[in-house]
C-alpha cells in the first residue's frame, strides 16, 4: 500500500513540474511576442520595461527565465503586478483563497449529502413515484444556471423581501472566518446553495443509475441468497460499491472548482474568490496574477486528483496492489 | 413415513416480454426427501436455474408470474412474505452459484461475507463469528485461515473462493443446498475438489443438494437423483443408475449420446439430437422435443403427460404410455 | 502417404507485464520450449486448465502473436519472425477459429457478406465469391436465404457454422481451433463436432484443437499435448494418453474428469491445491507442488519432453 501511496505522490510531482514549464512556455516563449511589454502592461514606459527585463532575467536563456520565474513565484514570493501598480500578487492569491475553499467544501457537503440521500433513495424507491419526482429535482438542478438562479436568490434576499423575510441575510460578499463565524455562515448560506444545487442534480442522477445498474450484478444475488434484505443490500452492497464512481466524479469536480470554476458563484455574490481573482486578472492582462492563479489552480487539481486516487485505493481493495 | 424436505407440484413460471409471454417452467412437479442429492440435468432454455430461483423467491422482475406450490417441510413457500422467505433463505435453504469471481461483494473481507451470513440469522457476536468463520475455512481445506479471514476475494483464487462460498452456504447447516453449476467455471483438477468437497460436506451436515447442471459426468459424481428438463419441463425422473443404464425419454437418450466420453473409445460420429435447442417464443404445440425427435410420431401433437411409478420415477413420453419402448 | 505440415521447435512466449515497482517489470512465461510435429490430415488436440498455454500456443502458430524465441516451420519456411504482410498469402492457408460465436461475427453486417470478407481481402471477384459462399454455407449445413440474415438471428450453434464456413473460404489447410465448441450446449456440440469431422475427410484438413474438455479432445483428435504452466508434459495417439497415460498430471486430470460410467469404481484421484499462477511458477519441475509422486529432485531438475515408450513425456520419474 505504501508503495502504491508513494508512487502516486511522485506521480503528482512530475505532473505539477510538467504543468509549471508549460505553462511558463505560453507566457514567456511564444513566438512574436515580447514578454516585457506583456508583464509592463499598456502603456508602459521604457523604464518600466527594463525594470522588467531585469527582474525576469528576460535576457537570459529560457531555463534560466524559468527557474527566475519559479523563484519568483515559490521562494521570493515577490511577484508584483505591473498593471496594478506594483500590488504584490501572491497576498492577493493567499487571500482569495479561503474565500473559494470556504464556498466549495461548503456546497460540497451539500450537493454529496443531497446527491446520496436522493440518489440512493430514488434507486431503492423506483417503483414508486418517488423516482421520477426526485429525477425532476434533478433535472432542475442541472438546468438552472448558477447565474441566474444566484441572481434571483440576490433579487429576493437582498431586494424584495430584503427587509422582511430575509433581514437576517449580510450584504455580499466574504467574511472571513477569524473575523466573524456567524458572519462567515450567513454569507455563505445562500451561495452554498446555489452552487450545489448544479452538483446536486448531477449528482443525484449518477448514483442513481450506478445503484440500479449495480443491482443487478451477481454479489447482488448472493446477498438476496444469504437471505439478506433489499433495504440492507441497497445500502451495504450497492450503494456502497457506488462510492467507487462517486469518488472519481468527486475528485474532477472538486478540484476544478476549488481552481477556480465557481467563478459565477463568486461573481454574483460578490465573494473575493480565486474565480473572480482569476477573471479580473484575465480581464487586466495581468500577466503575473495570471500566471500565479493558473499555476495554483494547476496545483490544486493535480493534489485532488492524486487524493482521488488515495480515497480509491482506500474504498476499493482490487486497487492497492498498484 | 418421512416426509419429505422439498415437494414442488405444478410450479409454473412465466415471464411476459415484447415478443409474448414466455414460458420458463412449465408445471414443474418433483420432490426431494432428506439427505438426497437430485441432478437437474438440461440445456439452456430448459427452465432449470429459473425454476430453482423461483423456489428460492429470488426472482425481481415484475413481469414474472409465478404458480403453484413449493413445499418446504410442508409450507409452500409461494405463498410466503417475502420477509419470512427472508428467514429461510440462508438459513435452511442456501444457494451458491456459477460464477465465484463475481459472486461477492468486492470490497468486504471473506470473514466480513461469513459474519454477515451469521450475523442474519443469529446473535453472533463479532468475535465469535470470526471464530466461527476461520473454523469454516478450515473446514473446507483452505489453508492459512487466521490470515485468509481477513482478505478480499480477489485475494482468492476461482477454486478458493467457490469453497469460501460454500463454507459460508454451509455455515448454518441447511437442510438444502442449491449449487447452480457450481463448477461449470473452474478447471477439471479444482471442479474434482468441489465436488469432492460438496460429497464430504453433505455426509457431515447431513444436508440435501439440489445440482443443477449440464454436464452428464457431474450428475454421475454426486446425484443419487436425476431429473431431466427440457424447454421448461420435465421430461425424465429417475435414479441416477437406471437414468444412465437405461433413459426412457428420447431426449435423454440424445443427450447422452451426444456426450463424447472420455472412457470410450472414439466414435467417427457422435449421434446428434437434429434441429436446434427449442426456442421458449416458438414452442411446437404438444411435445416441444417433437421437432427433434427421431421416434416423433402422430400422438406427439399432443402434450404427453409425465406417466411415473410410485416413486414419482418416470418420463413423458407417448412412446411410454403406448408400452413402446425403443 | 502423409508429409509433415509444421513443426513447432523450441517455441517460447514471454510476456512482460508492467505491476511492479519503478520500471521492475514481472516476466510471465506463457510458453516455454513447446516442441512438436504435425502431419497432414491429422488432428492434434491440446488439453490443459488454466495457465497452460493452450490458447496462447494457437495464437502463436496462427501468427496472430509472435513467440518470444523458436522456430514454426510451415511447409519447410520458418513463419515464426515474418511480418505481418509476409504472412499475408499464408493467411489463405492457416485459418483461426475462437471460442466464442457471440463475439466473432459482425453484428452489423449479413452472413454473406461475413463469408466473403478473406476473399474480397485477397481479390477474388464478386460473382466467384457470392458461388462459394453459398456453396459454404450448403456445406456446413445452413438454409441458403442464411445469406441475407445478421448474427442475431441465429443460434451459438448457428454462428458457429458460420465462423467455419468463414475459415473455409480460401481451402485452408491447417486450421487451428481454440475451444470452438466450449460456448455451446452439448446437444449442438456433437454436431459442431460432427462437422468438424466431415469437413476433415471431404478437404483434406489438418487441425490443432484447442480445448478443455477432455470428451471433445479424445473424441476429435489423432493426437493429443497436455499441457501444464507452458510445456508440453506429454505427448501421444489419443488411444496411449488416454488408456495408458505416463505422466502424473495426466493421470490426474484424466481421474478428475467427472466420470458418466461410475461402475468403473477406480477411486479418483484428487489433486490438492491450486493451479500455481504463471506469474510464480514452481522451481524444476513446475508440477511438483502438486504431483502425487514428487521426489526432492524434482524441485531443482527441470524434466525434458522425452520420448518412452509409445509417448513423449516430461517427467523426471518416468524414463
Amino acid at each position: 500500500m505504501t508503495r502504491f501511496v508513494v508512487k502516486r505522490l511522485a506521480a503528482a510531482v512530475f505532473v505539477l513540474v510538467s504543468i509549471s514549464i508549460l505553462v511558463f512556455l505560453i507566457f514567456f516563449a511564444t513566438p512574436g511576442v515580447d514578454p516585457a511589454a506583456r508583464i509592463a502592461g499598456r502603456n508602459a514606459d521604457q523604464l518600466t520595461l527594463q525594470q522588467v527585463r531585469a527582474t525576469f532575467d528576460l535576457d537570459k536563456p529560457l531555463h534560466i527565465r524559468y527557474v527566475s520565474m519559479m523563484k519568483h513565484l515559490f521562494i521570493d514570493r515577490d511577484l508584483t503586478s505591473y498593471v496594478n501598480r506594483g500590488a504584490e500578487v501572491l497576498p492577493q492569491l493567499t487571500q482569495a483563497i479561503p474565500a473559494t475553499l470556504s464556498l466549495v467544501f461548503g456546497a460540497a457537503i451539500i450537493w454529496l449529502f443531497l446527491g446520496l440521500v436522493l440518489g440512493i433513495t430514488a434507486a431503492g424507491m423506483r417503483k414508486s413515484w418517488v423516482d421520477p419526482a426526485i429525477g425532476i429535482i434533478g433535472i432542475i438542478g442541472v438546468s438552472l444556471p448558477v447565474y441566474w438562479l444566484g441572481e434571483v436568490v440576490n433579487l429576493i434576499t437582498q431586494g424584495r423581501l430584503h427587509a422582511t423575510l430575509f433581514r437576517w441575510v449580510p450584504p455580499l460578499g466574504y467574511v472571513p472566518f477569524t473575523e466573524s463565524p456567524g458572519g462567515w455562515f450567513l454569507a455563505l448560506l445562500f451561495p452554498w446553495l446555489t452552487l450545489s444545487l448544479l452538483y446536486a442534480g448531477i449528482y443525484i442522477r449518477v448514483i442513481r443509475s450506478e445503484i440500479v445498474s449495480l443491482m443487478q450484478e451477481d454479489f447482488i444475488k448472493t446477498e438476496r441468497a444469504k437471505g439478506a434484505g433489499e433495504k440492507r443490500i441497497l445500502i451495504k452492497h450497492a450503494s456502497r460499491m457506488s462510492l467507487i464512481t462517486v469518488v472519481s466524479l468527486f475528485g474532477l469536480d472538486f478540484g476544478a472548482l476549488v481552481g477556480g470554476s465557481a467563478l459565477l458563484t463568486e461573481v454574483v455574490f460578490g465573494i473575493q474568490g480565486v474565480g473572480r481573482l482569476t477573471f479580473t486578472a484575465l480581464q487586466n492582462f495581468d500577466l503575473p496574477l495570471i500566471m500565479a492563479t493558473v499555476m495554483y489552480a494547476a496545483f490544486f487539481i493535480v493534489i485532488a486528483n492524486a487524493i482521488v486516487d488515495l480515497v480509491y485505493a482506500w474504498i476499493d481493495p482490487r486497487v492497492r496492489r498498484g | 413415513m418421512a416426509e419429505k424436505l422439498l415437494e414442488v407440484k405444478n410450479l409454473c413460471v412465466s415471464f411476459k416480454t415484447r415478443k409474448g409471454v414466455v414460458r420458463a417452467v412449465n408445471n414443474l412437479s418433483f420432490s426431494i426427501n432428506h439427505g438426497e442429492v437430485l441432478g437437474i440435468v438440461g440445456e439452456s432454455g430448459s427452465g432449470k436455474s429459473v425454476s430453482m430461483s423461483a423456489v428460492m423467491g429470488l426472482i425481481k422482475d415484475e413481469n414474472a408470474e409465478i404458480t403453484g406450490e413449493v413445499l418446504f417441510n410442508g409450507e409452500d413457500l409461494l405463498k410466503k412474505s417475502d420477509e419470512e422467505l427472508r428467514a429461510i433463505r440462508g438459513k435452511d435453504i442456501a444457494m451458491v452459484f456459477q460464477d465465484p469471481m463475481t459472486a461477492l461483494t468486492p470490497v468486504y473481507t471473506i470473514g466480513w461475507h461469513i459474519r454477515e451470513q451469521l450475523q442474519l440469522h443469529s446473535n453472533i457476536s463479532d468475535k465469535d463469528a470470526k471464530a466461527r468463520a476461520i473454523e469454516l475455512l478450515e473446514e473446507v481445506g483452505i489453508p492459512d485461515p487466521h490470515k485468509r479471514v481477513d482478505q478480499y476475494p480477489h485475494e482468492f483464487s476461482g477454486g478458493m473462493r467457490q469453497r469460501a462460498i460454500i463454507a459460508m452456504a454451509l455455515s448454518l447447516n441447511p437442510k438444502l443446498l442449491i449449487a447452480d453449476e457450481p463448477t461449470t467455471a473452474l478447471d477439471v483438477t479444482i471442479q474434482a475438489q468441489i465436488l469432492d468437497l460438496l460429497e464430504r460436506l453433505r455426509k457431515t451436515y447431513n444436508s440435501s443438494i439440489i445440482i443443477i447442471t449440464h454436464d452428464m459426468g457431474v450428475v454421475s459424481e454426486l446425484s443419487s437423483e436425476v431429473l431431466v428438463m427440457y424447454a421448461g419441463r420435465m421430461v425424465e425422473r429417475s435414479t441416477k443408475s437406471s437414468l444412465f443404464a437405461n433413459p426412457q425419454h428420447p431426449y435423454t437418450k440424445g443427450l447422452m449420446n451426444s456426450v463424447p466420453r472420455v472412457d470410450r473409445a472414439r466414435t467417427s460420429r457422435l449421434e446428434t439430437i437434429s434441429g436446434q435447442p427449442a426456442s421458449l417464443l416458438n414452442l411446437p404445440s404438444g411435445c416441444a422435443f417433437r421437432n427433434r425427435c427421431p421416434s416423433a410420431h402422430a400422438a406427439c401433437t399432443e402434450q404427453p403427460t409425465f406417466v411415473s411409478d410410485s416413486n414419482g420415477y418416470g418420463a413423458a413420453c407417448f412412446l411410454l404410455t403406448e408400452g413402446v419402448r425403443s | 502417404m502423409s508429409q509433415e505440415i509444421l513443426r513447432v521447435n523450441n517455441v517460447s512466449r514471454i510476456y512482460e507485464t508492467s505491476g511492479g515497482s519503478f520500471g521492475r517489470k514481472n516476466k510471465v512465461s506463457a510458453l516455454d520450449g513447446v516442441s512438436f510435429n504435425l502431419v497432414h490430415g491429422e488432428t492434434l488436440g491440446i488439453v490443459g486448465e488454466s495457465g497452460c498455454g493452450k490458447s496462447t500456443l494457437g495464437r502463436i502458430i496462427s501468427r496472430l502473436d509472435t513467440p518470444t524465441s523458436g522456430e514454426i516451420i510451415y511447409k519447410g519456411n520458418d513463419i515464426a519472425k515474418k511480418s505481418l504482410s509476409a504472412m499475408r498469402p499464408l493467411r489463405k492457408e492457416i485459418q483461426f477459429i475462437f471460442q466464442d460465436p457471440y463475439a466473432s461475427l459482425n453484428p452489423r453486417r449479413q452472413i454473406g457478406a461475413i463469408i466473403e470478407e478473406p476473399m474480397r481481402i485477397h481479390g477474388m471477384g464478386k460473382d466467384e465469391r457470392r458461388a462459394r459462399a453459398h456453396e459454404l454455407l450448403e456445406k456446413v449445413g445452413l438454409d441458403k436465404n442464411s445469406y441475407e440474415k445478421y448474427p442475431h438471428e441465429f443460434s451459438g450453434g448457428q454462428r458457429q457454422r458460420v465462423v467455419i464456413a468463414r475459415a473455409l473460404t480460401l481451402k485452408p489447410e491447417l486450421i487451428i481451433a481454440d475451444e470452438p465448441v466450449s460456448a455451446l450446449d452439448v446437444s449442438i456440440q456433437a454436431q459442431v463436432l460432427n462437422l468438424f469431422k466431415e469437413l476433415q475427410d471431404e478437404m483434406k484438413l489438418t487441425y490443432i484443437f484447442v480445448a478443455h474438455d477432455l470428451g471433445v479432445v479424445r473424441h476429435i483428435s489423432d493426437r493429443i499435448a497436455v499441457m501444464y504452466l507452458g510445456k508440453i508434459v506429454e505427448l501421444g495417439s489419443v488411444e496411449e494418453i488416454y488408456n495408458n497415460p505416463q505422466h502424473p498430471y495426466t493421470k490426474a486430470l484424466l481421474s478428475a474428469n467427472p466420470r458418466i460410467d461410475q461402475s468403473a469404481q477406480s477411486t479418483r484421484q484428487i489433486l490438492t491445491g491450486d493451479i500455481p499462477s504463471p506469474l510464480n511458477r514452481p522451481s524444476g519441475c513446475s508440477f511438483h507442488t502438486r504431483c502425487p509422486i514428487a521426489v526432492p529432485e524434482c524441485s531443482t531438475r527441470e524434466p525434458e519432453l522425452r520420448r518412452v515408450g509409445a509417448v513423449d513425456v516430461a517427467c523426471n520419474l518416468v524414463v
